[in-house]
């Protein structure tokens, strides 16, 4: 098998954060909110690639200090820990269960069907953030609450993606065949639909881990996201966004963290999208 | 009576039960928040003596259900109410944010889809070749950032050192169209770049799946060009879940640009919902509420009617 | 040297050199920043307000349930709304009260009759007259029984009131000398019938009417002719106030010539903001101050030892310097400083301390069981992460202090003046008196801090009543030493108010009362 290097590229930046995630109170040069120098000191990458401001001698901190003084690169490690472990979960929490609801809404029909669609239609037409501001503010913010509310509210969509496709596949003739064949529902939607829904729902996939990155950055950015001194990336942004009108780049370090962790997730994405795409139609 | 029309009447019927069971759910909802719209208006400066008064002029010492009720009552009989906090007509208030609202999505949607739906022709024309690839990893790039960064970039580019376009968004009623489209060129521009690549990768990814169906090799060999094949064939059957995301996209567009509203000013009726929420200001909660619902559930019910009517074999069930 | 300085200054004022030019100039010529903008201010003066034009300002603190009834008024936007279009009997300006609606008053009978002469010949902007009457109304709104108003706590105490002629008059059970003071609350805007036939018709005796209000958008407004000093002040021909909640926004507003005047500048960029070209900061030592609550009658707090222990590990200075950037000044645990008449400066500073803070934690005798402090990002800016500096410093002491963030919404009203301790911040009063009835007397709705002393309060009532300013003075002194040894407030910080506004605005001054000149920059400067 050959990976292509696109997918190369995008395996192994992903592979890098997630080391970083993983191993981050090794990997991170200081505390998580340790404040070790001055407010906004420039960063060391700015020196070396020259964007450095004039008069710049060198600098100690590689992406050099955030909004009180601490070292924004173990802040984004440790953001990178906060946002990847978030979105990761609520990601697969929302797959699991939006695509197997979806499918066993497509594939059942009927009442079952509208059940399900209308109970999702009626909490999707409620915009999610609101109903994320209103039980977060009555309920405690923990990790494991934002992790179960983001991947509930979101594994609505996923459902209603998962049961578009199905109702397309569950009209086809092999799926009549083996419904007629007796095949129990558990067996047509593993053996039948899910091979079949693949490759636009892993699409979709990459998709959605990004926006729970976002989801999580938001709702930072409204000020009921994690619980400081954690921060996510997006909630580094925020911090720093102050700056940002004065030409001061400490909040875009962790904005390119999370659009190249993205590129690179969904790189890897459409690697395994045409893979599964040519192993079942045979074109390449 | 034809099938469509069936499924319209029946889809309106349920949606109109579903905007209940929102209103419901919301009520439900803000009555466990702690707090109520009394303390949060006078917040720092309440004494019990001013908060009694205020609670009893807002009627918040009446059971849930009456106020539940009665906001109902007034909904049926096409009386909003006013607002607990500041007394202003309801519907006066959400009639200006709402056609503010719309007037930002219209123009975001104008011109996200098309470009939208063309980018992603072109990327599956030119499969993994480097159109495709600028394509996707462009609009992947836009996608990635968060919405508010995306806004603060633009405004220090175009407004802080260009001078181009204002930084917030003014638009009083008076103003000509042309100066409106100016002064709202910024969110306009921000929110494209958030719907355009979720809609493009959808468009790309259906067109792919259905490429890999039988009738499309047959339409290639009877010579069509790749182009001819995608826009006769391909495309006319990937409609269904293109409609879909497109119809989120455009939900989205109207409920959920809270961010780009607070970033840039601007009044509409994402910033006057939470504010309501912050103020537990409960009518306009669950009237703005409803509202979005009503947004949403139209907006789905085209996108099912339009993947029944692309689908032959869903056209006449069976 | 400065009758050199002085010639230039009119250069400036004339156009004809920058006041950037002018500031290295006086630079060189080893002049203070401070002085030099003086000069500048004065040549300004002298040069004259220049008439027309419009004044933006973009605040922060607007949202869309605001309205125009003085009653609900406590965030910025429709308090600065309301001193566009309406006025008080009196206003607090830079120098002491200033008459608005109430030409002169005069206390008699000990400070327990009070009595405001409605300046003559004004009206309203509905072209009614005004009348003690109407003063008689709208005081009468905000105190009675079924008052929803946000000033009914500051107009307890007051006896009866009556309309006599064109004299409003006010009678007190217990003398009160800085009761005029009382009557400069925002809420107290003089309205037509007291605003009882219509709370938010935004009808008053501003210099401005209000033309277009967008709740939690803009207002704007237009100057009002029949004004009783429209030669004097309001030199702008249109008003527009800009609700700008999000800090980056305001300031991109401010960058790119949107607005002429913001408030609320982070601290953390305010010294780069400053730097931009065009624009000016303005910053005003104010009596806000940020505190850390506890419950003196709360244990673990009703022991005055673990107090003393938690108030020598707050490093103030630190705080200052990162949460304030410097924009502001230590606090000494009253609620009192110099920006406050009769503040005796002799109180000695509370030191930071650790060797005294676990001496007194250890004398407390507590049982090494966490000590929580409740916080929000919304308690006061940068309140988690003052928390976090103090719970450092709480540590080095060997004192378990714990930080819980508590969720902005709802803070207010489950969480201060509720949970033993807390984050909290006071926006300060005018006088002292005022300062203390609000939050320490026994009986007050505030008294966040449950501080409970009869002594305390015979002292405040004595203070109040006492004509003798010496003699209150040393009252007042009394009362400061006796809440920075045992009071359940601990100052860290009084913030100042930092304000920026284009270098076209002229005529700028500082008034400690509050942000944007204390809401009356639109009065008093003009665009040169």
């Amino acid at each position: 098998m050959r990976i292509p290097l696109s997918a190369l590229i995008g395996l192994s930046i992903t592979s890098v954060y997630f080391f970083c995630a993983i191993f981050a109170s090794w990997v991170a040069p200081y505390g998580m909110a340790e404040t070790v120098g001055d407010v906004w000191e420039p960063s060391r990458l700015g020196f070396l690639l020259g964007t450095a401001p004039e008069g710049t001698v060198d600098a100690q901190y590689w992406l050099g200090t955030d909004q009180i003084g601490r070292d924004l690169l173990t802040r984004i490690i440790y953001g990178g820990q906060t946002t990847i472990l978030i979105a990761t979960t609520a990601t697969i929490l929302s797959f699991t269960t939006g695509s197997i609801l979806g499918f066993f809404a497509a594939v059942s029909g009927g009442w079952v069907d509208q059940a399900l669609s209308r109970f999702v239609d009626l909490v999707m037409s409620i915009p999610s953030l609101i109903l994320a501001l209103v039980i977060l503010s009555a309920i405690d913010v923990t990790v494991v609450t934002l992790i179960v509310l983001m991947g509930l509210l979101d594994s609505t969509r996923v459902f209603r993606l998962a049961r578009a496709v199905a109702v397309d596949i569950s009209v086809m003739e092999f799926v009549e065949a083996a419904r007629l064949r007796g095949e129990k529902i558990a067996w047509i939607i593993f053996r039948e639909i899910l091979p079949n829904a693949l490759s636009p729902l892993i699409a979709e996939m990459g998709l959605r881990f990004i926006f729970m990155v976002l989801f999580i950055s938001t709702l930072s950015f409204l000020g009921i996201g994690v619980q400081p001194p954690m921060a996510d990336w997006g909630g580094i942004v925020k911090e720093n966004k102050d700056g940002i009108n004065f030409g001061i780049s400490a909040a875009l370090y962790p904005a390119v963290a999370i659009a190249t962790l993205a590129i690179s997730v969904n790189l890897v994405a459409d690697w395994v999208l045409n893979r599964t795409t040519s192993l079942k139609g045979g074109r390449s | 009576m034809h099938p469509i029309l069936k499924l319209v009447a029946q889809r309106l019927s349920l949606g109109i039960l579903l905007l209940f069971a929102a209103s419901a759910l919301l009520f439900g909802l803000t009555e466990i928040l702690p707090g109520d719209a009394a303390q949060a208006q006078l917040g720092q400066s309440a004494t019990p003596e001013n908060l009694a008064n205020l609670r009893e002029e807002m009627g918040l010492n009446r059971p849930a259900l009456t106020r539940y009720a009665e906001w109902i009552g007034g909904i049926l009989t096409g009386d909003m109410g006013n607002a607990l906090s500041n007394k202003l007509p309801i519907g006066e208030q959400i009639g200006k944010r709402l056609g503010a609202t719309m007037f930002l999505a219209f123009w975001a949607a104008l011109i996200s889809v098309p470009v939208a739906i063309l980018l992603g022709l072109v990327a599956v024309r030119y499969l993994n070749r480097w159109p495709d690839k600028v394509i996707s990893g462009s609009t992947l790039a836009a996608i990635s950032l968060p919405e508010f960064m995306i806004a603060y970039i633009l405004i220090f580019v175009f407004a802080v050192k260009l001078g181009w376009a204002p930084s917030f968004a003014n638009v009083p009623p008076d103003m000509r169209l042309l100066e409106k489209l100016h002064s709202i060129s910024l969110p306009i521009a921000v929110l494209t770049m958030v719907v355009l690549a979720h809609m493009m990768r959808m468009t790309r990814a259906a067109i792919l799946s259905v490429m890999q169906s039988a009738y499309i090799e047959t339409a290639e060999l009877k010579g069509l060009s790749s182009f001819e094949v995608i826009r006769r064939h391909a495309f006319p059957n990937a409609v269904a879940p293109i409609v879909n995301v497109v119809m989120i996209n455009l939900a989205y567009l109207v409920v959920g640009v809270v961010v780009v509203e607070t970033v840039f000013a601007y009044p509409g009726m994402g910033q006057y919902l939470v504010d309501a929420v912050v103020k537990r200001d409960v009518p306009v909660v669950l009237t703005s509420g409803i509202i979005f619902s009503a947004v949403y559930i139209i907006l789905n019910m085209i996108a099912d009617i339009v993947s029944i009517l692309s689908n032959p074999r869903l056209r006449h069930p069976k | 040297m400065s009758n050199e300085l002085k010639l230039l200054s009119t250069k400036v004022t004339a156009g004809t050199m920058t006041r950037r030019e002018f500031m290295s100039k006086a630079a060189a010529l080893g002049v203070t920043a401070a002085v030099a903008s003086t000069m500048l201010a004065d040549a300004a003066y002298a040069a004259g307000p220049v008439k027309g034009g419009t004044f933006r300002m973009g605040i922060q603190g607007g949202e869309s349930t605001n309205s125009q009834d003085p009653a609900t008024w406590s965030s910025d936007v429709p308090i600065a709304g309301g001193y566009v279009w309406g006025e008080t009997l009196v206003y607090p300006g830079p120098n002491g009260l200033e008459p608005k609606v109430a030409e002169s008053w005069e206390g008699s009978n000990e400070a327990k009759t009070w009595r405001f002469k409605i300046r003559e010949g004004i009206t309203f902007s509905n072209g009614a007259a005004v009348t003690a009457e109407d003063v008689l109304a709208t005081m009468q709104r905000h105190s009675n029984e079924d008052s929803k108003s946000g000033a009914l706590g500051i107009m307890k105490g007051i006896g009866s009131m009556r309309a006599d002629g064109d004299v409003f008059e006010l009678s007190l059970a217990v003398g009160n000398a800085d009761l005029p003071f009382l009557m400069s609350d925002y809420h107290l805007i003089i309205q037509p019938n007291g605003g009882f036939d219509d709370p938010a018709a935004a009808i008053g005796t501003g210099l401005y009417t209000l033309e277009t209000d967008e709740p939690g958008v803009r207002m704007t407004f237009k100057k009002n002719p029949n004004h009783w000093a429209a030669n004097e002040m309001g030199h702008y021909d249109t008003v527009e106030l800009i609700a700008l909640n999000d800090a980056t926004a305001r300031t991109a507003a401010l960058q790119s010539g949107q607005i002429d005047s913001m408030s609320r500048v982070e601290p953390k960029i305010a010294k780069l903001l400053g730097r931009a070209p065009n624009i000016e900061l303005q910053t005003t030592s104010g009596r806000g101050h940020y505190v850390f609550i506890a419950h003196v009658d709360t244990a673990p707090f009703d022991n005055n030892e673990l107090r003393l222990a938690l108030k020598h590990a707050l490093n103030r200075q630190e705080m200052v310097d990162k949460i304030l950037q410097g924009f502001g000044s230590i606090g000494n645990d009253t609620p009192i400083n110099e920006a406050y008449p009769l503040f005796d400066d002799t109180i000695p500073q509370r030191s930071f301390d650790l060797e005294k803070a676990a001496a007194h934690y250890k004398a407390s005798g507590h049982d090494g069981s966490p000590i929580i402090l409740r916080t929000a990002d919304g308690a006061f800016p940068g309140a988690v992460d003052a928390a976090a500096l103090f719970q450092q410093t709480c540590q080095a002491a060997g004192i378990p202090l714990e930080i819980k963030r508590e969720p902005n919404d709802g803070y207010w009203d489950n969480v201060w003046n509720v949970q033993p301790y807390c984050a909290s911040y006071w926006s300060g009063r005018p006088v002292q008196d005022q300062m203390y009835s609000s939050a320490y007397l026994s009986t007050a709705d505030w008294n966040d801090t449950r501080w409970k002393r009869p002594e305390f309060d015979a002292m405040l009532l004595e203070a109040r009543a006492e004509l003798d300013e010496g003699k209150r003075k040393e009252i007042y002194s009394k009362m400061g030493r006796m809440l920075n040894e045992e009071g359940g407030v601990m100052v860290p910080m009084f913030n100042d108010f930092v304000d920026a506004i284009s270098t076209e605005v002229q005529g700028w001054e500082t008034n400690p009362n509050g942000a944007q000149m204390y809401w009356h920059a639109f009065a008093k400067t003009w665009k040169a």
